[in-house]
């Protein structure tokens, strides 16, 4: 089970499922993330990897490490 | 093309038919943020309304007028930019209102005109088919047409118009490209057919004929801006850059408005000697121009304040602070709207609108005032000109490193009361992040400069009105009766509040200056410059700078810094943070500790500067 905060700054994946509660799944969507999509990370902050500014088709959205965790991929 | 034709089962056909209405005469702006519904409300409408290039600048609508091809007057509404219709926080609230018709402060808009970016078809295309579901008349702007030119993505426009029955019209805002062709298909918009979130993917397949991947120049930088190291190092090398700039840049300037000042002051003692004479040069002429000095500062930071805006390095620096920001308890956004107090608390209390948690909401409103607005430039740099001598600390000149430790002490004030606030008042709740960060964007020459007017406008109109009237009235408090300051009106005043400010050092002039500067800060400046004219009439001494040196111990300026760094804001941020938090309760509570605070950190730079020296 790998999510979206596994990846390392140049990685990419295929979103597979978001798992989050009502709001966060709504924001996640509304960002851009949607299953089947795939996600590349671009960098991410010193310290635990927090926050990871990451690229959706031509846009780039910045996210926290436990936002990154709702978002499921392979 | 099946699944595209409008006439396909499950459409709402009757709204399909339905005829625009006649007198169709307001128009909304509805886009996700940073698609540049502001910069196409300005182009229409001749307006100024602030455009920057990160999501959420906008945070209350705007109405505005233009004509329409035919010449008839329209209004224009521009809304703050919404991801989706299901508003999550109050600056998506009020979107979601006023495009309802929820609104008791302005008119339902009878048409919608959907502003996207091209560039992003995809990702907008599910938010422009929830727009279009609300069943109102529509029609869709393509903005920043010419970035995606640029880019290399090709659109099929024609079946994109057919799919969403809606006139489709690329659009670039920041110049009149498509404008003329959007006015003149405004009269086609009409309801769209209803479709949901899984038409947009295969609509986006259909209509987006190439689409290259995200811009290199935006890939090349943000390799170096974000880098977790070196992008922190950027930061803070830029804010250490801006504050030099703005005592090195402003001198030459702020040498000739002096040297005007002083001129000007010559001239008026054409003037027969005695109280008229005394109330235009030592009232009206010190006080005033002890403040508009400072004009060239002002008018440097905001440059880099909208160059850093305009540029796309804001949502960046939001970034790299994130982790700070987390750990203080905060949303990652909030440092939008606390860089926005910078230039002044209140449009930094109204940009936190754009945080989700209501909890989040009430902490930034709450440590906005903390961050050194444009206001306490005047006061600072008056001091600091006094006090710290313009020498060299390696490559950098003394007095830009002490307005920076200034800046960055409110800040670690904010991070630690926010710290302090998550912990106890607003605990609870999760920080979330999930922000937009756009592709980088030359700034706009002409958005820059209307920028800076406006804030030179505003600066001057204060100078012109509230330290005008409060130079005069203070001239009178202070020249009557008697000769003594302590005699006057404003030193009898003063000495009622001398013993609470006694114990950290405050003179009675100091005590005189902080009244009037509840009004504006920089007014604390014109009163000081009113305090010592009147008293120093006789010797015609120079700057204000020059006879504070000589008049305040160091202790006690230092005092009166470290006083303003948390000093109670201004009536009108306290009015605005009543609105904003819509309580009374959180309204004294900022005050109380902001006040707190600036008492005991003056008191204990007094007490440990008199030691030390
Ligand atoms: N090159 C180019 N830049 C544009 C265009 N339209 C807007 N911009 C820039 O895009 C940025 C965002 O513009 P705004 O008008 O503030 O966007 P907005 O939709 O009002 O954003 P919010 O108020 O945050 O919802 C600014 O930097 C504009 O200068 C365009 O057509 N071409
Ligand atoms: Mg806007």
């Amino acid at each position: 089970m790998r999510t979206l905060s596994t990846l390392r700054p140049g990685e990419s994946g295929r979103i597979t499922a978001i798992e989050a509660q009502a709001d966060l799944s709504q924001g996640l969507a509304e960002a851009g993330f949607s299953v089947g999509d795939e996600v590349e990370v671009l960098a991410r902050g010193l310290f635990g990897g927090t926050p990871l500014s990451v690229r959706l088709g031509r846009a780039v959205v910045a996210l926290r490490r436990n936002e990154a965790e709702a978002v499921r991929i392979s | 093309m099946t699944l595209l034709d409008p006439n396909d089962a499950g459409m709402n056909t009757e709204a399909e038919a339905a005829p625009v209405p006649p007198k169709a005469t307001s128009f909304a702006l509805l886009g996700p943020p940073n698609a540049g519904k502001t910069t196409l409300f300005n182009g229409l409408t001749g307006g100024r309304a602030k455009i920057g290039n990160y999501p959420g600048v906008t945070v209350e609508f705007r109405r505005g007028s233009f004509s329409l091809p035919g010449g008839e007057p329209a209004a224009l509404i521009d809304l703050p930019g919404v991801t989706g219709l299901t508003p999550r926080s109050v600056d998506a609230a009020v979107t979601a209102d006023v495009i309802h018709g929820r609104s008791t402060a302005i008119e339902a808009p009878d048409v919608l005109v959907i502003v996207i970016d091209a560039g992003q078809l995809r990702r907008h295309l599910p938010f422009a088919i929830e727009a279009l579901s609300t069943g109102r008349p529509a029609i869709v702007a393509l903005n920043m047409a010419d970035l995606a030119e640029r880019d290399g993505v090709k659109l099929d426009d024609r079946a994109l118009e057919e799919a969403l029955g809606v006139p489709v019209v690329p659009v670039t805002a920041t110049r009149a490209r498509g404008r003329q062709a959007l006015l003149e298909r405004l009269g086609e918009a009409r309801p769209g057919p209803a479709r949901t979130a899984a038409d947009a993917r295969k609509l986006a397949d259909e209509v987006i004929l190439e689409e290259p991947g995200l811009n290199t120049a935006t890939r090349r930088l943000d390799r170096i801006v974000l880098h977790p190291v070196g992008g922190v190092a950027l930061l803070l090398a830029i804010l250490f850059f801006v504050f030099q700039a703005v005592f090195a840049w402003a001198t030459p300037f702020m040498d000739g408005i002096e040297a005007g000042v002083a001129a000007l002051g010559q001239a008026a003692t054409v003037l027969p000697d005695g109280p008229v004479e005394s109330l235009v040069v030592d009232g009206i002429i010190a006080g005033v121009g002890a403040v508009v000095v400072f004009l060239p500062q002002i008018v440097i930071l905001f440059f880099f304040i909208l160059l850093l805006e305009q540029t796309g390095y804001m949502a960046r620096a939001a970034f790299l602070s994130d982790e700070l920001m987390r750990r203080a308890g905060l949303h990652g956004r909030a440092l939008i709207p606390l860089l926005s107090s910078f230039a002044c608390a209140i449009p930094g209390m109204m940009a936190a609108r754009t945080l989700e948690s209501e909890r989040d909401r009430l902490t930034t409103i709450m440590i906005a005032p903390l961050m050194t607005c444009s206001a306490r430039l005047p006061v600072y740099a008056v001091l600091i000109a006094a006090f710290i001598p313009a020498t060299e600390v390696g490559p950098f000149g003394l007095q830009g490193l002490v307005l920076f430790g200034l800046y960055l002490a409110g800040i670690v004030s904010a991070v630690i009361v926010a710290f302090i606030l998550r912990k106890t008042a607003t605990k609870g709740g999760q920080q979330t992040l999930l922000m937009e960060l756009p592709t980088y964007k030359l700034p706009q020459a002409g958005d820059l400069f209307l920028g800076l007017w406006g804030r030179v406008k505003i600066f001057l109109r204060r100078a012109g009105t509230i330290i005008f009237a409060v130079s005069i009235v203070l001239w009178f408090l202070v020249s009557y009766p008697g000769d003594t300051l302590r005699e006057s009106f404003a030193g009898r005043i003063g000495a009622l509040l001398e013993p609470i400010f006694a114990p950290i050092g405050f003179t009675l002039e100091m005590v005189i200056a902080l009244v009037p500067g509840l009004a504006a800060r920089e007014v604390a400046v014109g009163v000081l410059g009113t305090v010592y004219a009147v008293g120093n009439a006789e010797e015609n001494t120079g700057q204000l700078a020059d006879v504070l040196a000589a008049s305040w111990s160091l202790p006690a300026a230092l005092a009166f810094i470290a006083w303003f760094v948390f000093a109670p804001q201004c009536v009108s941020t306290i009015a605005v943070a009543r609105r904003e938090t819509n309580s009374l309760k959180w309204t004294v509570f900022m005050v109380a500790y902001l006040f707190a605070l600036a008492y005991l950190a003056a008191g204990a730079t007094y007490w440990i500067a008199k030691a030390l020296s």
